[in-house]
């Protein structure tokens, strides 16, 4: 809209108490929807069903024929909700340790490939920004290869780079790092400049040189606009790490996981379901510590919806 | 009060009917009472301002005219419907303070937006829409978007807007607040020679003690906390009102009588702006 | 306006030269510089080889192309559509938007090409099909995301206006939302774009016929045919480019007020 008035989100319903209680149940909703409709598909479309167990000493005994039949809701293609949750306690191997410890420990892996890329990926990311924010011949130069560095499947490059480096979790972070410093340097080049035109006269009033102006006024500004490109980068380095690991061959992580799992996909198909639920978890561990970071290290800061 | 009951008994039914509204807001922890006891009449063809300090509730008494919001007691009249009716009739037309265009519609298009939402025919909207630039003298600005108008031209483009499918009441909430005094009093000008031209009702609120004398024909001196009717002023300078009507010293004597009123009942009205909470409980005046 | 950008207006052509300059003098030095950075030669091989490989493979490479950019623009399709339906619809609760925006928000999280093997397993190891969802998943999220963020983050002066109006529910809609939630829907559009042709490039990694891009510069790496590999992959950067353009050009198309004030804006 024009002149002064912002953009505020206009929701059309309920007032905040009584919509926390309504968001809550809403969550709960969904999370019976979609158990709702796997199961459901597989009540009408699947395998016969034969539960066989006890639940507290109370013997359940279920046997259901389905009407229709559709491969996709067989057990091999849509595993039953609780064999993909109870693969996490199994043991992958004989005698090995739970399924579930071991994705824990190739998460592990996987994250420090990610972590360290995207931190290298975000350094990158914040220097271009404020080399691009001093000089405007570089950034009307470079920009545009910025941009188009996007455009650019770094992951169909990742089996190059990784034959390139040689080193396994190299080629990764290097994924991690491509995919983290894009959002970032653009970011970095609204943050740093998103602070008031009369803030900027002001430091001018006191002949402060650059390097003030950058340390005291651009980079505090920047912070929020950062996080939320933070954000976004830490689920792409983590899925880029899991991505890059497939042509590299590195044994610890989640992709390599992944091809193993789905290379004896008939024998436990709960398994390779169980991995991209491990996948899942750590890219939304990830996000979720970078949120956190936010939130401690701009507790009482004014954050402008503009940043987010 | 008494001379306006007699006002208001002779003239026949009043445009607009406050009888006993008060409205709060907030809850039972933080309660606050923006309007209390607030009994008005407006005549066909006045031009009457709200004036008060911050915290009043001159723009919430507004919004209750426009049925934007609803009062806790008493009701309100508008054309001898209430209020919510007016509203659904589209009995009157409203300014805010932000001109409030819509930046992907070019300036003919955007008074058109009311005519589009009557259904009026493509022909109709387009010739009303000339009709009306031409009223607030910004013809041959019809392609060009808002951006490219300034903050005065473009609340000219809002007061067309308002004015554009011919409403007999016109509600305005500090149009003028963010523009320059010369601009505003250029644009009081502007106001005085379009009202005197469409005939129309106005309930004006404003923060100006010189542009309520100039502009009105009845001041409405508002006290907060709560807010109250604290006095009304009639304004008997002669139409229609020039230049020359700020020099006169009957104009003076008028802003005078406003600003003691002002001073004895409420406070200044160019007081320091108030606390968040209490903006909000205005309802964003 | 500023002076520096009546400048830029009256230089015109001009602004390209830099990111020009910076091209040829990259193209220059790799063609002429044998050792890059310790790595051989023939992993990042030079220029005019990845062109004659270009050139020789062309017929492979086009068919390739071909086939995956029909799953990127399926699924883009499918994704974009769906996303914005659902983007409507989750508009009209608070409730709705309180849960399904987080939710899309958090899918972006989730490595949805993780699922490639087992759609490959569902729908087979011939057919489009795994890309084309995956691709579909992808594209949905920010989508939907973005149109709810654009349909609600309205003036509220501009509703009070729509109010005043007693303009009804559609109105509002079509008026109001719709046009203010075209900027937001537009970033989504070019977000969705470049997830797509990734989402369809590194979904055939896991499967897909010889010519399918992912396939040809994995089968290519492995044969240590590297020009080849490059030159694929050069096409795969073309056809993202080419859909990036095109996403950016519909925007200009359908808002063209939006360039102009963002010119007049951004002093």
């Amino acid at each position: 809209m024009t002149a002064a008035a912002p953009a505020i989100a206009a929701p059309r319903a309920a007032p905040a108490g009584t919509g926390r209680l309504r968001v809550a149940l809403a969550w709960v909703a969904i999370v019976l929807a979609i158990l709702l409709v796997w199961e459901g598909a597989k009540w009408l479309f699947g395998d016969p069903w034969r539960i066989h167990a006890s639940l507290l000493g109370v013997p359940i005994d279920i046997e259901h024929d389905p009407p229709l039949h559709a491969y996709i809701a067989t057990d091999l293609a849509l595993p039953h909700v609780w064999t993909i949750l109870g693969a996490f306690v199994e043991p992958a191997q004989r005698n090995g340790a739970p399924l579930g410890v071991i994705l824990a420990g190739q998460a592990l892996a996987t994250f420090r490939e990610a972590l360290i890329g995207f931190t290298v990926g975000g350094l990158l990311g914040l220097l271009l920004g404020i080399g691009f924010v001093h000089s405007r011949l570089a950034e009307r130069a470079f920009v545009p290869y910025v941009v188009a560095s996007q455009t650019v499947p770094i992951l169909a490059i990742s089996p190059l780079i990784v034959v390139a480096t040689k080193a396994g979790w190299v080629s990764v972070a290097i994924v991690s790092a491509y995919l983290t410093f894009f959002p970032v340097t653009i970011a970095a080049l609204r943050g740093l400049r998103a602070a008031d035109p009369r803030a900027f006269e002001l430091m001018r009033s006191y002949a402060a040189g650059r390097l003030p102006v950058l340390w005291k006024l651009r980079l505090p500004t920047s912070v929020p606009y950062l996080f939320s490109a933070l954000r976004v980068a830490a689920a792409s380095a983590v899925i880029g790490a899991i991505i890059g690991e497939l042509p590299s061959g590195i044994p610890d992580g989640l992709g390599s996981a992944l091809l193993n799992y789905n290379q004896y996909y008939t024998q436990g198909p709960e398994r390779l379901w169980a991995t991209i639920v491990m996948c899942s978890i750590l890219g939304l561990t990830f996000v979720g510590l970078i949120r956190l970071a936010e939130n401690l290290l701009t507790r009482n800061r004014y954050r402008p919806a503009a940043a987010s | 009060m008494a001379a306006m009951d007699e006002q208001a008994a002779s003239s026949g039914k009043p445009v607009v009917r406050v009888a006993g509204v008060s409205k709060t807001f907030g809850d039972d922890g933080a309660r606050v009472t923006a309007l209390e006891g607030i009994d008005l009449a407006i005549q066909s063809g006045e031009f009457v301002s709200l004036i008060g300090p911050s915290g009043c509730g001159k723009s919430t008494l507004l919004r209750l005219i426009g049925d934007l919001t609803s009062p806790t007691t008493g009701s309100i009249e508008v054309n001898g419907k209430p209020a919510r009716q007016g509203r659904l009739d589209r009995d009157y037309g409203m300014v805010f303070q932000a001109p409030v265009l819509m930046d992907w519609r070019t300036i003919a298009k955007n008074i058109e937006l009311p005519l589009e939402i009557m259904g009026w025919k493509p022909a109709d909207r387009a010739s009303r829409s000339a009709e009306l630039l031409k009223l607030v003298e910004l013809e041959g600005f019809e392609g060009r978007h808002p951006w490219q108008l300034s903050g005065g031209m473009q609340q000219r483009v809002a007061i067309a807007r308002a004015l554009a499918f011919g409403p007999k009441l016109l509600l305005m909430d500090e149009p003028f607040g963010a523009l320059d005094e010369m601009t505003r009093e250029r644009m009081n000008l502007e106001l005085m020679r379009i009202w005197g031209r469409t005939q129309t009702t106005v309930v004006f609120v404003t923060h100006s003690i010189p542009e309520a004398v100039f502009l009105s024909t009845r001041v409405v001196v508002m006290s907060a906390r709560p807010g109250r009717v604290a006095k009304v002023v009639d304004i008997d300078l002669p139409q229609p009102r020039t230049v020359e009507t700020r020099e006169t010293e009957r104009y003076f004597e008028l802003v005078t009588e406003v600003r003691e009123a002002l001073r004895q009942r409420g406070g200044d009205p160019t007081a320091e702006p108030v606390a968040a909470e209490r903006i909000r409980a205005e309802g964003l005046a | 306006m500023t002076a520096l950008a009546v400048r830029r207006r009256r230089a015109g052509g001009a602004d390209f030269l830099p990111p020009l300059v910076v091209f040829v003098a990259v193209l220059v030095l790799w063609e002429v510089s044998f050792t890059i950075l310790a790595v051989p030669v023939f992993l990042i091989p030079r220029p005019s080889v990845i062109w004659g490989s270009l050139q020789s493979e062309f017929p492979t490479l086009w068919k390739g192309v071909q086939y995956t950019a029909s799953e990127a623009l399926g699924g883009l399709a499918v994704g974009v559509v769906l996303g914005t339906l659902a983007g409507l619809a989750a508009s009209r609760w608070a409730t709705a938007q309180q849960t399904l925006v987080p939710l899309g928000t958090a899918m972006s999280a989730v490595p949805i090409i993780a699922l490639a093997p087992i759609m490959i397993n569902w729908f087979g190891f011939e057919s489009q099909m795994p890309r084309v969802a995956i691709v579909g998943l992808m594209t949905f999220f920010p989508v939907m995301v973005n149109t709810v963020r654009g349909l609600t983050s309205v003036d509220p002066a501009a509703l009070e206006l729509m109010a005043s109006y007693a303009a009804s529910e559609g109105d509002v809609l079509r008026r109001l939302r719709v046009p203010s939630a075209l900027p937001y829907w537009f970033v989504a559009l070019r977000i969705a774009v470049t997830l797509a042709v990734i989402g369809a490039v590194v979904g055939e990694f896991f499967g897909g016929p010889r010519y399918a891009i992912g396939i040809y510069v994995t089968d290519s790496a492995g044969n240590f045919r590297f020009e080849n590999a490059w030159a694929a992959i050069v096409m795969a950067c073309v056809l993202g480019i080419v859909l990036y353009l095109a996403a950016v050009a519909l925007e200009r198309l359908a808002m063209p007020w939006q360039h102009r004030r963002e010119a007049a804006g951004a002093e």
